[in-house]
């Protein structure tokens, strides 16, 4: 403990209209240390980079509780500017670098190095020279540091990915104060020769004295470059290891490691050979969600889930599946081959979604309750017509009295089928949208992320009623979830995606370890 | 419960809107000057009355524009020049058949819609097929196909081969700037029907009774397997999709609608004026029936019958009260009844499309 800290972060805490997200966070750096932060989606890693960077969400949401030390001194950090100021920078995740520029410019932008000019020394500052060969000089320097051998007259649009993330580095150690550099999962969007090269700069910069602040979910990366490792889950800090007193699946089993509430099929259920769905090659071009090519069968009667990280394609397979996003591949539904990219011809196959986008995809916010129940079965199935004459219009009656059925069923909070959607709780829009999944009667079932943004109790209730659905009606569901303890709760199996493909389909009763490293992008042999 | 008058103030003002608030002020502040000044009220309603059920008609033309989700139809005077069509057309097969038949006022007018509808579909799938290349700026393109449709119009009609006297120039080519329908039983066909009088007030029953009719129409073409698609089609694009409805489809179906009420809409409209109004005529139309939409409570994205019927009322009155108040007012002031329409129908359409965006 001799070294004195560059950083220090003690007791952070921090919470949103009442929800803790982070609680007792302690974190140390010294100069040259590369500090990797794992965990799970919304275990509260951005959070706290948001709060070492002084971001509005912060401070238009009541602060942070704790202190943040640097270089041994109490400091408020309540702006972006001065995070900077204090030798804080940060390479995005999303590129922040303007590509009609070149490489020199974007590094230099708003720092520019100024020559005095004729017109300056009347009206001053703002009226002087860029210096390019200064600038040029300077870039080219931060270049070689990373031992990038491109001219740095290039402009940045059309440079590979792997080239762009380098250059935001090379801005971020051009400046002269520099002395701690976060990294937002930086080799999420690089191909591994990239990757690669990228921890190769890391290193090169920590050697410098620069500390690093590394944050990402693969766990080879995390084994291989840093010094400590902290690990987060659900907004605690759960460890704080040496990296060379761990391994990937000590970590994973820390990441995941979360009690199970509830098994609901308390042993394994066993199923007849019939197959519901097949996928071979599964492509599905969802920005955000891509995937790459998924191989599935899943069994009729079962209650599958898909889990993993955000960004991994989980979310794509079932809206390619449905049609929603455009797909290749092929699909079997009971056999026989689906046409993909329309939604009609999926939901004529006895396919239903619930979206997980409930309100950009699920709802029509500004119309009724009624109407949002029985709309895709009206349109699809023509049901709820009535005939009136040479007219075909909607039949009031029968909407009303199915829409009250479903309310009774599903226990839909709502002052009555004809109340606006927008008006209910996000729970009670979430059954309104499996409401009208339902009426569709669907054989197949796709859910995702049904319980996300609702509250606790409204969660349980919405995972009950699955399990119903899939215990007395013997549909397939398949539940596509962030939270793994979900999927574990409700599901036979689960597959976990990664990078666009099927990682490994593990039990619910499989150990930690394993959900774990399959997330942080380690393969396993298909056939668990 | 709780009284609390700031909240049901505040309430009031979210429900109803500040703008319809301030505009139905300034409608009673109008009635109230009337009175004051003694101008006859009886002759007010009356035109009042007339004025209604000669614009709703095209009023109504924005709904199914608005629910399809291209927003208020501000080239909705493409459906009028369809109507245009349809009515000359209609009077020159008159003139044409003169010497074997004689077609009645009543014929005359079902003929001009019938002869219309088949040009405002086609206008109106093209158009709508065109709306559907230029998602998110619908209303400045329509704007301008309206503007350029009625400047390519102006020259047709110079060409267009309509060989009736009262129509064509006396010399040269082309139609007349006015046509004027007196004298073929065709003017005020519908006001007239049924008419009646309450005190001095005449009631145009059968042009009242043909707008309800129109709307009747369209609400059960609301409540038709495609018309719920097209409400969720505008509402909600994303939506649609999923529920297995083709956007593009419904997007078209709303907007050739919009057409064909706006053909109809123009014939109404002219069989109360007794004149057709070629060139110039149906440039800024289209505003008067945004304007009177969104009045009513309308907004780019929702639109029910209620508001084409309310907003048709206070606009309307509006335009018909505010002339005279102003002339009786001071003779200088004599523009004020039109100024003042103009500050509201452009005030209303600016401050309805700074909303939105906005939810």
């Amino acid at each position: 403990m001799g070294e004195p800290y560059l950083l220090q972060m003690k007791n952070i805490g921090k919470s949103y209209y009442g929800t803790q997200v982070l609680q007792d966070i302690n974190l140390s750096l010294k100069p040259g240390e590369i500090h990797a932060i794992v965990g799970e989606n919304g275990a509260g890693k951005s959070t706290l980079m948001n709060i070492l960077f002084g971001m509005e969400v912060i401070h238009s949401t009541g602060g942070y509780e704790g202190e943040i030390h640097v270089n041994g001194k109490k400091e408020e950090i309540d702006s972006p500017q001065k995070a900077m100021e204090m030798g804080i920078g940060m390479v995005h995740q999303e590129f922040m670098l303007l590509p009609n520029f070149t490489i020199t410019e974007n590094i230099k932008l708003n720092r520019e190095n100024l020559k005095p000019s004729f017109l300056s020394r009347v009206f001053g500052e703002k009226t002087k020279r860029l210096d390019f060969p200064t600038m040029n000089a300077d870039a080219r320097k931060a270049l070689n540091k990373l031992d990038i051998d491109i001219e740095e007259y290039v402009m940045v649009a059309g440079l590979p990915v792997g080239y762009m993330q380098l250059t935001e580095i090379a801005r971020e150690i051009d400046k002269t104060n520099v002395k701690v550099i976060v990294f937002d999962e930086p080799t999420a969007v690089l191909a591994e020769s990239e990757a690669e090269r990228l921890l190769e700069a890391m290193k090169i910069i920590a050697e410098e004295g620069i500390a690093i602040l590394f944050i990402t979910h693969r766990l080879d990366e995390v084994i291989a470059i840093s010094d400590n490792i902290t690990v987060l889950r659900d907004g605690k800090l759960v460890a704080t290891k040496k990296a060379e007193e761990t391994d990937a699946s000590q970590l994973a089993e820390l990441m995941v490691g979360r009690k199970i509430e509830k098994m609901v099929h308390g042993e394994e259920r066993d199923f007849k050979n019939e197959i519901a769905l097949k996928t071979q090659n599964l492509v599905v071009h969802m920005p955000g969600e891509k995937v790459k090519g998924v191989d599935l069968e899943i069994k009729k009667g079962e209650f599958f889930g898909i889990g993993g990280l955000a960004g991994q394609g989980k979310v794509g397979v079932a809206n390619g599946i449905m049609g929603l996003y455009p797909g290749t591949g092929q699909v079997w539904i009971n056999g026989k081959p689906l046409g993909l990219n329309s939604p009609s011809k999926s939901m004529a196959r006895g396919l239903a979604y619930v979206s997980e986008d409930r309100r950009g995809v699920g709802l029509l916010l500004d119309s009724s309750v009624e109407l949002n129940i029985v709309i895709t079965s009206l349109q699809n199935q023509d049901k709820f017509l009535k005939n009136y004459g040479l007219l075909r219009l909607m039949d009031n009656k029968g909407i009303h009295q199915h829409a009250l059925k479903m309310i009774k069923e599903l226990d839909i909070r709502c002052t009555g089928p004809t109340q606006l959607v927008k008006r209910l709780s996000g729970g009670n829009q979430q059954k309104v949208c499996i409401a009208r999944a339902l009426t569709m009667q669907p054989d197949i079932l796709f859910v995702s992320e049904p319980t996300r943004g609702i509250d606790v109790g409204a969660k349980r209730l919405v995972l009950e009623t699955l399990v119903r659905l899939n215990d007395e009606l013997g549909m397939t569901i398949i539940m596509t979830s962030s939270e793994l303890g979900e999927l574990r709760s409700v599901c036979d199996r689960i597959a976990i995606v990664s990078e666009g493909a099927i990682a490994g389909i593990l039990r619910p009763g499989d150990p930690d370890a394993d959900y774990g490293l399959l997330m942080g992008g380690k393969r396993k042999r298909r056939g668990a | 419960m709780k009284f609390d008058l700031l909240s049901i103030g505040k309430a009031f003002l979210a429900n109803f809107g500040l703008a319809r608030i301030i505009i139905l002020a300034f409608f009673i502040f109008l009635c109230i000057m009337a009175v004051v000044f003694q101008l006859d009220v009886a002759e007010l309603l009356t035109s009042s009355l007339v004025r209604i059920g000669m614009w709703g008609v095209l009023v109504l033309a924005m709904l199914p524009a608005i629910r399809s989700g291209i927003g208020p139809n501000f080239g909705v005077s493409l459906g009028i020049l369809c109507g245009l069509i349809g009515a000359l057309t209609a009077l020159e097969m008159a003139f044409r058949l003169r010497e074997t038949v004689q077609f009645s006022g009543g014929v005359l007018f079902l003929l001009a819609i019938l002869i219309s509808i088949p040009f405002a579909v086609i206008t109106g799938v093209f158009y709508g097929w065109l709306l559907n290349r230029v998602k998110g700026s619908e209303m400045m393109i329509a704007t301008y196909v309206g503007f350029s449709m009625v400047s390519i119009m102006k020259i047709a009609w110079l060409f267009l081969p309509y060989t009736s006297p009262e129509m064509a120039w006396p010399i040269g080519r082309g139609v007349r700037v006015q046509i004027s329908l007196a004298g073929r039983g065709i003017t005020r066909l519908l006001n007239n029907f049924l008419s009646f009088n309450i005190g001095d007030v005449v009631v145009p029953t059968g042009l009242l009774l043909f707008f309800a009719l129109m709307c009747f129409l369209v609400w059960l073409f609301m409540r038709s397997k495609t018309g719920v698609a097209m409400h969720a089609a505008g509402d909600n694009p994303r939506f649609s999709e999923a529920a297995g409805i083709n956007v593009n489809r419904s997007r078209m179906i709303g907007t050739t609608l919009s057409t064909v009420l706006g053909a109809i809409g123009i014939l109404v409209y002219a069989q109360s004026y007794g004149f057709v109004q070629l060139y110039e005529g149906p440039m800024f139309m289209p505003f008067v029936a945004v304007a009177a939409v969104l009045i009513g409570g309308a907004s780019v994205k929702k639109a029910t019958i209620t508001h084409v019927v309310i907003g048709t009322a206070l606009f309307l009155g509006i335009q018909v009260v505010a002339i005279p108040v102003a002339n009786a007012f001071t003779t200088e002031w004599a523009s004020m009844g039109e100024i003042s329409r103009k500050i509201i129908q452009n005030g209303v359409i600016l401050y309805a499309l700074t909303q939105a965006g906005g939810e």
